[in-house]
């Protein structure tokens, strides 16, 4: 179990990474799908599997194929792959460096402190106790939610909306 | 590891079994137009034309494998792989019978969509690989029928979901032991069955590869064993589809008489030739049309079919 966290941590990291540093907008999207099915993994083995079903299927099913669609759509080509080019030279890295390394600080402080060790074996959450919990305590955040979704959709139907004029 | 290798051989048997089956529906589904359009379809190679299979397996793995100078190599063959891997992928939760399964999931239902969500990349990576503008727009059509599509499907499914009480299909196929879910799910199960259709690029929804309009869509620039790959996921996204259909809405593996896996291989195929029938029946859908009957007609029904079984369900439970 330890092993295949490792396995699904690294290819993590990795695709992120890459995905930062790809300059293929295409390439850097599926290195992010890759990087978000192997954060599923994890959520898996750390006995969250609803909340890794739901990863793939938002996060890399519905959400990047959206992502995907766009960048298809603009269909970028090789003065896109050297423009960004241009953009990714050695001072970008210095802001989101020291953002990072604050995080991986205050990681590093965590894990020595031993407060993470404490949490105890890893239980597995069905998607009853998951539902239990959302629709009792944390309801006020689904119902925040639903009215945010809502002035969304009426928006899209907004923008979508066909004129009278124009409709000749 | 003991259960391990006791899952191995089931593993390799569904494996076998799968892609036996996709290979020789590419037979069955000649052979059945051929019927329903009175004439005789494929019948020279072996008795009844069975090894038509064979000839064509082998015809595909001589042809030239070739990928175009200006596609994205990498991309441009990851693309067919995706389809295969996903569908294979979702067979895993799917009970055959009460032992043979491969991974017996508590969000099995879940899993399999995700794995569904997954398998439009496949082709919406081809269109664009192919840096071709035909293959794009079929890419880019797969990809809005595909999105629209998955979001009905998985609420149509909901309403077994609520009635079965869980999200794993072995405790989905046990709470039919009374009452199949197409009686009180019909709506969902008409829904699921459209939305499966589209899911699988079928006719009448086969518009990503209309050969009237798109050449042949996103898979245009594909040859060999690649355009074979995606050959192979189609029919095997029928078994899928026919499996869940089964699973979810007719009693899986249950039956009297027969033993379990009979029942579900009948009850399968049944639906496999539902599909193929409504290949040779139906006339391919404007783009247009897809999308609004999607969103104005099966969306609607598709939430008032979940709203009305959870009102049922809880009514049924008046101390919950």
């Amino acid at each position: 179990m330890t092993g295949a966290f490792y396995l699904a941590a690294l290819v993590a990291a990795v695709s992120t990474g890459l995905a930062i540093t790809s300059l293929n907008a295409v390439h850097a999207l599926l290195y992010l799908i890759v990087s978000f099915l192997a954060v599923a993994v994890v959520f898996f083995i750390f006995g969250a599997p609803f909340i890794a079903m739901l990863e793939i299927i938002i996060y890399a099913g519905a959400i990047m194929v959206l992502f995907v669609f766009v960048v298809m759509m603009l269909n970028l080509g090789r003065r896109a792959i050297e423009q960004e080019a241009g953009w990714l030279t050695p001072r970008m890295w210095i802001g989101p460096s020291i953002l990072s390394a604050t995080l991986l600080g205050e990681l590093l402080y965590l894990f020595g402190s031993g407060i993470l060790s404490q949490a105890g074996g890893i239980t597995v959450q069905t998607p009853k106790q998951v539902s239990v919990v959302l629709l009792g305590p944390y309801l006020i955040g689904i119902e925040l939610a639903s009215m945010l979704l809502l002035p969304g959709l009426v928006g899209a139907y907004h923008l979508g909306r066909r004129l009278n004029s124009e409709d000749a | 590891m003991n259960e391990v290798a006791f899952r191995l051989p089931i593993i390799a048997g569904v494996l076998v079994t799968l892609l036996t089956l996709s290979a020789l529906l590419i037979w069955l589904e000649r052979r059945l137009l051929g019927f329903w359009q009175e004439r005789y379809g494929p019948n020279r190679v072996g008795p009844f034309g069975l090894l038509q299979s064979v000839a064509d397996m082998i015809k595909i793995f001589m042809k030239e494998d070739w990928v175009p100078p200006f596609a994205d190599k990498a991309v441009f063959v990851i693309a067919p792989a995706v389809i295969i891997v996903t569908v294979l992928m979702s067979f895993a939760v799917v009970p055959f019978t009460p032992s043979i399964v491969v991974a017996d999931l508590n969000i099995g239902l879940l899993f399999f969509l995700a794995m569904s969500s997954l398998s439009a990349y496949s082709v919406v990576l081809a269109g664009w690989a192919s840096n071709n503008k035909y293959s794009l727009l079929g890419g880019l059509r797969a990809s809005a029928q595909m999105l629209s599509y998955e979001v009905f499907m998985g609420l149509s499914l909901m309403g077994v979901v609520m009635l079965a009480g869980s999200f794993n299909l072995g405790d989905i196929v046990e709470a039919q032991r009374d009452l199949w879910f197409c009686i009180p799910q019909i709506l969902g199960f008409i829904i699921f069955l459209i939305a499966g259709l589209a899911e699988t690029k079928r006719i009448p929804f086969d518009i990503p590869e209309a050969e009237a309009e798109l050449v042949a869509g996103f898979h245009t620039e594909y040859s060999g064993m690649k355009f074979g790959m995606f050959f192979v996921g189609e029919y095997l996204g029928i078994i899928l589809i026919s499996a869940m259909i089964t699973v979810l809405f007719f009693g899986g593996w249950q039956g009297p008489w027969l033993p379990p896996a009979i029942w579900f291989s009948i009850k399968t195929f049944l639906f496999i030739c539902l599909f193929i029938l409504l290949r040779a029946a139906l006339p391919r859908l404007r783009f247009d049309q897809l999308m609004a009957f999607g969103w104005k007609v099966m969306l609607p029904l598709a939430l008032v079919n979940l709203t009305v079984t959870g009102a049922l369900v809880l009514a049924g439970h008046p101390s919950k």
